[in-house]
């Protein structure tokens, strides 16, 4: 599996993870936090995430709309609507499910 | 759930994508901002700020473009720049445009047009309940397939079937209603009870007829058709349950049907009354007058209720040799009888439309293929440049679209005008026989039909460039001077593109001849009268005044002396049935002293008055003809054809001859006094029958087709006639007025005939266009594939005219192809539909010969013009062109 195919599904989880700790933000702030979490692991074009925040906004899971910043500067806000609350905890189950599977599986001395 | 709502957003997005597309980049700004305003935070210099964060947020481009596709739907996006490239494409060649969008019109209009007629006239369902399952059944005999079931056949067919869950009969009819304004004709059908709930349909108003209203004695009932209704009763409810007089006896209004009801094989009929009492001869098994309509029971099929039908005439036939000899049955669906005789010849223009459309879309696509080749360099450079094939294909997949789509609109909106006024142009009494036409209306199945034609021509259109485009490798296109030999396949298939629309055109034109001719022989078939200068009408007289015999001769002379003194008026005479109307209304004849097997020798028979044959101007052939006083007091006479002659005295004379009934009951007997020319009763295209004729005077009758001879125009007498005859007494009715020449113009046959011919002649008239047009478009291709070779003639000494002839020679080469096949193919064709000849070969020599001629001379017309500009080419811009 390559890489960017993990990244699609994982992308959206972190967007929707990170909205829900930090509450509405601009693509900009997700952008940052989404890079300071991963600890420098991950080093991502900022720009990648705005197809993925306009296909979450397709499906209802956020919503946006235009604000002021911190500094006082012009930015679109995204936070999360109900249905995108109910899609973390689902996603993030699921995904911690698949982690664990996998962990077993790729662990030197397996449980059996 | 959430994909479909993300989907419907994108294409909401399609349609008002400017804000969107100012939002994202609004949206980016600020992100760029944001960042910019950290990194300074973070001691950049500002140019330092601004590029590493241009460089973090990624090619700024691709950013937009990858936003955009999620926004929207990239394929359609696709579509939508190809349509409009497409469209730009079409403007900028706008006699290209016009001309492939105009044949696509003319092929769509009139195929639609016939689809219309076809899917009015055959697909569409009955308006009946479970109309499959209903079933025409009727009698059968030699000359007539589709003979009448008599009434007293019909009582035991009815009695001893086990096929049919209901089982009724009707026939035509008509009678004079008494109105406060005088007696007015309507016409009517008589039907056995049941009639109604067998078809499944009851009376909007009202009810049916209830069994015991079709018993002998019974009351008698009206149902009214809608129509009716609103005509002589004003639509007003309060009519039900009165009586109205027909033919001077009360009948009960007991209700009306709906306005969509139509019943297509027994005419508009205003009126109809349930068979009571059997009427005239109908208590004699031999009257055939009625035809029968079923309901086939559940799981019974037609050829098991035809094998059972056709099991019980044989038992009546034993069982009554005298009256059923030869009586079989038939048994059809009755959709195929509704449609009646318009079947064939809409199937024949149906194949005729299909031929234009084919024609026309070939044409379009030669014109498409010479424009592909005028636009390989462009085509070679968007490959070059990485467009992949199927892109292209979609890409001339979309142009083609365009084509088709325009040219069906425009065929469409033709279409819409010219139907109606296709119907307008059948004679009256013809659509009343196909109500079905009257309520023409867009259905499913022909909106299916137009989406089919469309998706075909499409196909075809896109199909053509592409085949051209994978032929030629397009790279090496981009050298130009690899044009004249690529060009050489490509016209050599575009030749044989011209010849099939030749071949075609040929075809067509044949038949338009042929039919053309079999029409003008029709209009000119041997009458045995002379047709001019007569005038007619029909009337009926009704009540106690005219009972018996000698009233109705009273009547007769009445009217013969009135006439007699309008204006203009040299001869009247009246018959029972007009001449060229149809064979019918026949008798079965036995001649005295001849050996005889109770077998049918059905003659037509009719009542006429003294001075008939002499109004006519009927040739006498032997003996003389009805006196005066050939009536009740003196012995009985009768007059035959010579048909008849033929048939019965080939080797005697006829005259003191003597003819009866089958029984040659006493009264039968008459003496055959004289012998007229065959005087033509049936339509122009049916052979002539034996016919018997009655003097009016020894065998009356109270409704009668008076015709007169006039020394003025007989239409201007028409209305003196009218009214002279209905001032007689009110009691009198009149229909059809018309004069003779009108009436035979306006017969069946000869409608027919004509129309198929005009209608034949119309698509060859566009067949013939378009193959000319094509040979046109491909001549000039040539033309302009080889102007280089032709400078180099030129430069090299060749003459002028020998150039022009070389585009001539081909264009004479194409022309004479076409001919030669189609004239073999159209012979072919014409013998398999011979039926609808008249006294014409299929191979008739001045029909072919003009034809030939015709196309050859065409084709050399076509060359002209890229003739003469071949012999235009000057060799020194020729060479330096290139």
């Amino acid at each position: 599996m390559s890489k960017t195919d993990i990244w699609q599904g994982t992308l959206a989880l972190m967007i929707l993870k990170t909205l829900e700790s930090l509450g509405p933000l601009h693509g900009y702030g997700i952008a940052r936090r989404i890079e300071q979490t991963s600890g420098g692991l991950l080093s991502l074009n900022y720009g990648t995430l705005y197809p993925a925040l306009l296909r979450l906004e397709q499906e209802g899971y956020i919503r946006s709309e235009w604000g002021s910043s911190e500094n006082n500067r012009k930015a679109k806000f995204y936070e999360l609507t109900r249905a995108g609350r109910k899609q973390v905890s689902r996603e993030t189950s699921e995904w911690v499910t698949t982690t664990e599977i996998l962990a077993r599986f790729l662990s030197p001395k397996g449980e059996a | 759930m959430r994909r479909v709502r993300a989907w419907m957003l994108r294409v909401r997005d399609l349609f008002g994508g400017r804000p969107a597309e100012a939002d994202f980049n609004a949206e980016l700004e600020s992100h760029l901002q944001l960042h910019i305003d950290d990194n300074l935070r973070a001691g950049m210099s500002p140019a330092e700020a601004r590029r590493h964060a241009s460089i973090t947020l990624g090619g700024i481009e691709g950013v937009r473009e990858a936003h955009r596709d999620r926004r929207r739907l990239p394929l359609i996006d696709v579509l939508r720049r190809d349509v409009r490239f497409a469209s730009r494409q079409l403007r900028r060649s706008p006699g290209f445009a016009a001309a492939a969008i105009l044949v696509l019109a003319l092929g769509m209009a009139s195929t639609v047009t016939i689809l219309a007629f076809v899917d009015a006239a055959l697909l569409r369902p009955l308006p009946y309940q479970q109309p499959t399952r209903l079933v025409d059944v009727t009698e059968s005999v030699k000359q007539i397939p589709r003979d009448n079931l008599s009434y007293q056949d019909y009582l035991d067919w009815k009695r001893m079937n086990t096929v049919f869950a209901a089982f009724d009969a009707y026939t035509g009819s008509g009678f004079m209603m008494n109105t406060p304004s005088g007696a007015r004709p309507v016409t009517a059908v008589r039907v056995t009870a049941g009639f109604f709930r067998t078809l499944g349909i009851t009376p909007a108003i009202g009810r049916d007829f209830r069994d015991e209203e079709g018993q002998p004695g019974a009351a008698e009932t009206v149902v009214l058709s809608h129509v009716a209704w609103q005509k002589y009763f004003g639509g007003q409810a309060s009519i039900l349950g009165q009586t109205i007089t027909l033919d001077s006896a009360p009948h009960q209004v007991i209700g009306i049907l709906p306005p969509q009801f139509e019943f297509a094989p027994a005419g508009t009929a205003e009126m109809w009354t349930p068979i009571t009492t059997p009427r005239g001869c109908e208590q004699r098994r031999s009257c055939h007058n009625l035809y029968g309509v079923a309901r086939l029971k559940d799981g019974v099929s037609i050829e098991a209720a035809r094998a059972e039908l056709v099991g019980i005439a044989a038992r009546l036939e034993q069982q009554y040799p005298d009256s059923n000899r030869g009586q079989g049955a038939v048994v059809a669906p009755l959709s195929e009888v509704a449609a009646g005789n318009v079947r064939p010849a809409l199937l024949l223009l149906l194949g005729g439309v299909v031929l234009l459309q084919v024609i026309a879309c070939l044409n379009v696509s030669s014109l498409l293929l010479v424009r592909t080749d005028s636009r390989q360099r462009e085509l070679a450079v968007r490959r070059a440049i990485g467009a992949s094939r199927s892109r292209l294909a979609a890409q001339f997949t979309v142009e083609a679209l365009v084509l088709v789509i325009s040219g069906t609109a425009l065929g469409l909106v033709a279409a819409w005008f010219v139907v109606p006024a296709l119907v307008h142009l059948i004679p009256a009494d013809l659509i009343n026989r196909m109500p079905y036409l009257q309520s023409m209306d867009v259905s499913g199945r022909l909106i299916a039909g137009v989406a089919g034609i469309v998706t075909l021509s499409t196909l075809v259109l896109a199909v053509t460039p592409l085949v051209r485009l994978s032929r030629s490798d397009a790279i090496f296109s981009l050298a130009e001077g690899s044009r004249g030999s690529s060009g050489r396949t490509w016209r050599r298939l575009g030749a044989r593109l011209v010849v099939v629309e030749l071949i075609i055109a040929v075809v067509l034109l044949v038949g338009a001849g042929l039919l053309g001719r079999s029409a003008y022989r029709l209009m000119h078939a041997e009458l045995g009268f002379e047709p001019t200068g007569l005038a007619s009408i029909r009337l009926a007289a009704f009540g106690p005044r005219f009972e018996g015999h000698a009233a109705a001769v009273g009547l007769s002379r009445t009217i013969a002396e009135q006439v007699g003194r309008i204006p203009g008026v040299t001869a009247v005479g009246h018959t029972s049935v007009r001449p060229v109307s149809f064979n019918g209304n026949t008798t079965w004849i036995r001649i005295v002293g001849q050996p005889f097997n109770g077998e049918h020798n059905e003659v037509n028979y009719r009542q006429v008055s003294a001075s008939y044959f002499e109004t006519l101007k009927v040739q006498q052939i032997r003996g003389r003809r009805f006196a005066d006083a050939d009536d009740a007091a003196h012995p009985r006479v009768v007059m035959i054809n010579q048909a008849l002659q033929r048939r019965y005295f080939p080797n005697e004379d006829p005259i003191g001859q003597r003819i009866g009934n089958t029984g040659l009951t006493p009264d039968s007997i008459v003496e055959v006094v004289g012998v007229v020319a065959d005087l033509r009763e049936g339509g122009l295209d049916d052979e002539i029958w034996p016919a018997v004729y009655y003097p009016f005077n020894q065998d009356s009758d109270t409704s009668m087709a008076l015709i007169v001879r006039t020394a003025v125009p007989p239409a201007s007498i028409l209305p003196a006639l009218d009214s002279i005859i209905r001032g007689i007494d009110p009691n009198i009715g009149t229909m059809s007025p018309t004069t003779i020449e009108d009436y035979i113009d306006a017969s069946p046959s000869a409608y027919m005939h004509r129309s198929t011919a005009w209608l034949v002649a119309a698509f060859a008239g566009a067949a013939w266009a378009l193959g000319v047009i094509g040979l046109y478009g491909v001549l000039a291709y040539l033309v302009s594939q080889r102007t280089r070779e032709i400078g180099v003639r030129l430069a090299l000494g060749a003459e002028r005219h020998t150039v022009a002839g070389m585009v001539v020679r081909e264009a004479g080469k194409l022309a004479v192809a076409g001919v030669g096949v189609g004239m073999l193919l159209a012979v072919g064709i014409a013998t398999l539909m011979r039926a609808l000849l008249f006294s014409t070969a299929p191979w008739d020599a001045p029909t072919l010969a003009v034809v030939a001629v015709v196309l050859v001379c065409s084709a050399l017309a076509a060359s002209y013009v890229p003739a003469r500009r071949a012999a235009a080419v000057n060799p020194i811009d020729a060479l330096r062109a290139e």
